[in-house]
C-alpha cells in the first residue's frame, strides 16, 4: 500500500513538471512534420534549449495553414505559423492576425528581405528538372516552340503551380496569355499537388516536371543517382521563400519570439537542407551539405512582392484558365 | 390510410437515417454560417458545373452498361478462381487515387504499357488524356462496383424462377426478356444513380486525366473557394448544389427502380440451364479481368521492391489504419441495418435519401464542419481517428444500403406475414429471421466499407496530428518526400490489407451458404 502510495505520487509529481513546461504550438504544413521531414529533428533540437514542449500540428499545405488559421481567427491554438510563402504573405498580413518580431539574421537569400512580422526559414528557386542527359530549353518561348512535354501543378491547388503562375507573370507581364496559349501543346496534363506531377515524371509520362532546382539534389544526396538535373531558364527563375510568424493573440509570446530567433540559427538552418531540400535562409556555420554545390544556380531570380504578388493573382489565373481551357 | 401491420420497426432506422443527415446538413451548415461575404457563382463555377454534370453522366453509364455483361457471364458460370476475380474487382475502387492514377497510367499512360507495345510497330503513344480519359478511370474505378451490385441483383432471384423457365424450354434470350430484363430495370436506376454520385465529387483523377483545367469539378471549385480564396460561403453554396444534383438524382433513380419483385422462393440452391455457348461470357470476362487487373498488376510489381525498404512507421500506420476500419465498419453496420430495414417495412424514401447524400458530401466540407462544430468543445486534434472512422462510415453508407435494402425487402416481404401471423416480435424477427438471413450482404457491406475505409484519406489530413497517421496519409507522406519506391510499398501494403479485410467479411457472410 506504501509503495503504491510513492508511485502515485511520483506520477503526480512527473505529470505535474510535465504540465509545468510551457507549451509552444506551430502550425505548419504536413511535410514539414512528416518523419522525413524536418520536424522530428527541430522538435527534439529546439526542447533541448527551450525548457518547453514544442507542438508540431500539420496541415495538407501553406494556402490550406491560411486557411486553418483564418477558420481559427483570435482563438486559434496556434502560436506560430511557419510555411507560408510569398504569394500568401499579403493575404496573411490582411487578416491582422500575425504580430511583428525583433528577429534579425544575415539572410542568404538572392533578395533583399526586409520584413518585421514574416521572417524566412529557406527559400528556393522554381525549375523544370528533367533528365541529365537531356537537352533542356533555354527558355518559355523556346520550350513552347519544342516538343518537349511538361507535367504542371494546378495554381488552385498547389503551391508550385501558384509559382508557376507568378513566374511566368512576372517574366513576360501582358505577353503572359501568348505564352500559355503557346505551352498549351507541351503539357501533357495538371496535377492537383506535387507528387502526383513528380510521380508521373518518374514514371517517363513527361520529359520535364516543375520543380525546385534543389530537387537534383534529393537523388544525388539520398539517392546517389545523378541522372537528373533542373534547367535555368535565362529569363529568371522565380523564387519561393518561405516564412514564419508568430500570432497576434498568442499566449507565449516570449517563447514564440525564442523559435523564431531559433529558427535563423545553425542549429535550425543545418537541419533543412536534407530535408526539407530547399536552401537554408540563413547558411550555416558549416556550409551547405555536399552534393549542393552540384545544382544547377539561375542567373536571375524573378520575385513579386507581396503586394504585387496580391494584386496580379486572380488576373493571372483567370489568363492561364483561358489559355489552357481552348 | 394505415399502413400495414409490419414485422419490423421502422423507428431505429429512421433514427440514424436523422444522424447521417445531421452530420451531412449540419457540417454544411456550420461552414456556411461562418462565412464572411461572399462572391457567389463566378462563370468558372458554371463550366465547372458542366464538365461534372458530363463526366459524371458519360461515367456512370459506361460503367453500369458494360457492367451488366460482365455480371451476366459471372452469374451464369462457374469456373474455378470465379471466386476470387470476383473478389479482385474490388480492388480499384479502395486505392488511394494517387496509387490508382498512377497505376492507370502505367497502363494507358504517354509511356504505359499500351504505348509502349504499339511503339514496337511504330505507332504512337495512346493520347489518354482528355474527357475520354476520365471516363476511363471512372470506369476502371467504379466497373468493378458496378458488376458487385449487378450481380448480387441477379443471384437474388430465386433459383425456382430459373429453373421454372428451363422447364418451359427457354433458351438465353427469352430467360433475358423474362426475368433478367424485369430485374435489371428494377436495379440498374440506383447503380446509376450511385456512380454518377461518386463521379459528381471526382477531383484529383479527373483534373490529372482530364489534361488539365478544362477538367475542372465542383469538388475542385470546393476545395479553391476554401484554401485560395478562403470563400467558405461559396464552398458551402458550391457544396449545397453538389448535395442537390445527388439528391435529385437519386429520387429518380428511387422512382424508377419501385416494382414487384420476384416474389418467394425455397432458398434452394441456384442452377442455370440456359449456358449456351460460353463464347461471348467468356469474352466479357477476359475483358474486364485485363482492364481491371493490369493496372493492378502494375500497382502490385511498383510496391514489391518498395515493401521491403518501408520505415516501421509505415507498419504503425498500418495498424492504425485497421483500428480505423474496424471502427468504420462497425459504425456503418450500426447505420445501416437499421436503415436498411426501415426501407424494407414501407415507404420510407427520406431514409434512403439521407442515405446516398454521404457519396455528394465534399469531404472537404464535412471535416471542415466537423471541425468547426468541435472546436468549442475539444481539440479536434485528439478526435482525428473517431471522426475519420465516423466520416468514412458515412461515406460508405450509400453503397452498404444499395446491398442491403434489396435483400431485406425481399425477406421482409416473404416471411413478413408469416412472423405476423405468429405474433413474432419485431425484434425476434429482426434477429431470428432476418439478420441470418442477409448475412452474405451484411458480409459484403462489411468488407466493402472496411476496404473503402482503409484505402479513404477522410478528413484524416485535416485533422492530423504528426503521431497518428493512417496509411494513406503515410503514403502521401512518402510521396511528398521524394521516396517514390518507399510509397509503392506503402501502396501495395494498403491494397492487401484492404482486399484482406474485404476478403474476410465478405467470406466470413457467405460461410456455409451456396451460390
Amino acid at each position: 500500500m506504501k509503495h503504491l502510495l510513492i508511485a502515485a505520487g511520483l506520477l503526480s509529481a512527473t505529470s505535474a513538471i510535465a504540465a509545468d513546461k510551457p507549451q509552444l504550438t506551430v502550425y505548419t504544413y504536413d511535410s514539414f512534420v512528416s518523419d522525413w521531414g524536418p520536424g522530428p529533428q527541430v522538435k527534439e533540437a529546439f526542447e533541448a534549449v527551450c525548457d518547453c514542449e514544442l507542438n508540431l500540428v500539420g496541415v495538407e499545405d501553406g494556402a490550406a495553414l491560411l486557411s486553418r488559421v483564418r477558420l481559427e481567427g483570435e482563438n486559434s491554438d496556434a502560436d506560430v505559423v511557419l510555411g507560408l510563402d510569398t504569394n500568401l504573405i499579403a493575404a496573411a498580413r490582411e487578416t491582422g492576425l500575425f504580430a511583428p518580431n525583433s528577429v534579425s539574421a544575415d539572410f542568404a537569400l538572392p533578395i533583399e528581405w526586409s520584413d518585421d512580422t514574416f521572417t524566412p526559414y529557406d527559400w528556393g528557386y522554381f525549375a523544370f528538372v528533367h533528365k541529365a542527359d537531356a537537352t533542356a530549353p533555354a527558355n518559355f518561348r523556346e520550350l513552347a516552340d519544342s516538343d518537349t512535354k511538361i507535367i504542371i501543378q494546378d495554381p488552385r491547388s498547389s503551391t508550385p503551380g501558384l509559382g508557376l503562375l507568378m513566374w511566368v507573370k512576372a517574366a513576360y507581364g501582358d505577353e503572359a496569355p501568348v505564352i500559355w496559349a503557346d505551352l498549351s501543346d507541351n503539357i501533357v496534363t495538371v496535377t492537383k499537388g506535387w507528387s502526383e506531377a513528380y510521380g508521373l515524371f518518374l514514371e517517363g509520362e513527361s520529359d520535364m516536371v516543375l520543380s525546385y532546382t534543389t530537387s537534383p539534389a534529393y537523388h544525388l544526396i539520398a539517392e546517389d543517382d545523378g541522372s537528373k538535373a533542373a534547367s535555368a531558364f535565362d529569363e529568371g527563375n522565380y523564387l519561393q521563400v518561405e516564412v514564419a510568424a508568430k500570432l497576434a493573440a498568442t499566449d507565449q509570446a516570449d517563447l514564440a519570439d525564442q523559435f523564431l530567433e531559433f529558427m535563423v540559427s545553425d542549429a535550425f538552418q543545418q537541419i533543412i537542407p536534407t530535408t526539407n531540400w530547399m536552401y537554408p535562409a540563413v547558411t550555416p556555420a558549416e556550409g551547405l551539405p555536399k552534393g549542393f554545390d552540384t545544382l544547377t544556380v539561375p542567373a536571375k531570380s524573378l520575385l513579386f512582392s507581396p503586394d504585387e504578388a496580391a494584386a496580379v493573382r486572380d488576373q493571372a489565373l483567370a489568363e492561364w484558365q483561358n489559355a489552357l481551357s481552348q | 390510410m394505415a399502413e400495414r401491420a409490419q414485422p419490423v420497426s421502422p423507428w431505429p432506422g429512421i433514427g440514424a437515417a436523422a444522424l447521417v443527415a445531421a452530420l451531412i446538413l449540419g457540417t454544411l451548415a456550420a461552414v456556411a454560417l461562418r462565412a464572411e461575404a461572399s462572391g457567389g457563382f463566378s462563370p468558372a463555377d458554371w463550366a465547372a458545373l458542366r464538365f461534372t454534370l458530363t463526366q459524371a453522366t458519360l461515367s456512370a453509364l459506361f460503367s453500369v452498361l458494360l457492367a451488366v455483361p460482365v455480371a451476366r457471364a459471372l452469374a451464369r458460370r462457374r469456373f474455378p478462381g470465379r471466386r476470387a476475380l470476383i473478389a479482385l474487382l474490388g480492388a480499384p475502387f479502395i486505392l488511394p487515387v494517387i496509387v490508382a492514377i498512377l497505376g492507370l497510367l502505367q497502363v494507358f499512360g504517354r509511356s504505359g504499357w499500351i504505348s509502349d507495345f504499339l511503339g514496337i510497330f511504330g505507332l504512337p503513344p495512346i493520347r489518354i488524356y482528355g474527357l475520354h480519359g476520365v471516363v476511363l478511370a471512372h470506369v476502371f474505378f467504379n466497373l468493378p462496383l458496378a458488376t458487385r451490385l449487378v450481380l448480387q441483383a441477379w443471384q437474388e432471384v430465386p433459383a425456382e424462377r430459373f429453373r421454372l423457365a428451363a422447364q418451359l424450354g427457354c433458351n438465353g434470350m427469352a430467360m433475358f426478356r423474362l426475368i433478367e430484363m424485369p430485374m435489371l430495370k428494377r436495379t440498374l436506376p440506383g447503380v446509376l444513380a450511385v456512380i454518377f454520385a461518386i463521379c459528381l465529387t471526382s477531383f484529383a483523377v479527373a483534373l490529372t486525366l482530364g489534361g488539365g483545367p478544362r477538367a475542372t469539378t465542383i469538388e475542385l471549385a470546393i476545395y479553391q473557394a476554401f484554401t485560395y480564396d478562403f470563400d467558405l460561403g461559396r464552398a458551402a453554396l458550391l457544396s449545397a448544389l453538389q448535395l442537390a444534383l445527388t439528391a435529385a438524382t437519386a429520387l429518380v433513380a428511387l422512382k424508377f427502380s419501385r416494382g414487384d419483385g420476384f416474389g418467394t422462393g425455397l432458398d434452394r440452391a441456384l442452377r442455370r440451364w440456359d449456358g449456351g455457348a460460353p463464347t461471348i461470357d467468356v469474352f466479357w470476362i477476359i475483358a474486364a479481368a485485363v482492364f481491371l487487373l493490369l493496372p493492378l498488376a502494375s500497382v502490385v510489381i511498383s510496391g514489391v521492391a518498395g515493401l521491403f525498404d518501408m520505415p516501421a512507421i509505415v507498419f504503425r500506420a498500418a495498424l492504425i489504419s485497421a483500428l480505423v476500419a474496424a471502427a468504420s465498419t462497425a459504425v456503418l453496420l450500426l447505420l445501416a441495418l437499421p436503415m436498411a430495414t426501415a426501407v424494407a417495412s414501407g415507404r420510407y424514401g427520406l431514409v434512403e435519401l439521407s442515405g446516398i447524400l454521404g457519396l455528394a458530401a465534399s469531404p472537404l466540407v464535412i471535416g471542415t464542419g466537423l471541425f468547426i462544430l468541435i472546436r468549442p468543445l475539444a481539440n479536434p486534434t485528439t478526435l482525428a481517428l473517431p471522426v475519420t472512422a465516423l466520416v468514412n462510415a458515412a461515406m460508405a453508407l450509400p453503397f452498404a444500403l444499395r446491398i442491403l435494402v434489396p435483400a431485406a425487402r425481399d425477406i421482409t416481404a416473404r416471411h413478413g406475414r408469416l412472423a405476423l401471423s405468429l405474433d413474432m416480435t419485431k425484434w425476434t424477427f429482426f434477429t431470428r429471421v432476418l439478420l441470418p438471413r442477409m448475412r452474405p450482404q451484411i458480409g459484403f457491406a462489411a468488407g466493402l466499407g472496411a476496404a473503402l475505409s482503409m484505402g479513404d484519406l477522410g478528413v484524416i489530413a485535416l485533422f492530423a496530428d504528426p503521431q497518428i497517421a493512417t496509411l494513406p496519409l503515410q503514403i502521401y507522406r512518402l510521396m511528398g518526400a521524394y521516396q517514390m519506391q518507399a510509397a509503392a510499398g506503402g501502396a501495395l501494403l494498403l491494397l492487401l490489407l484492404s482486399m484482406g479485410a474485404f476478403w474476410l467479411l465478405d467470406r466470413g457472410g457467405r460461410w456455409h451458404a451456396e451460390s
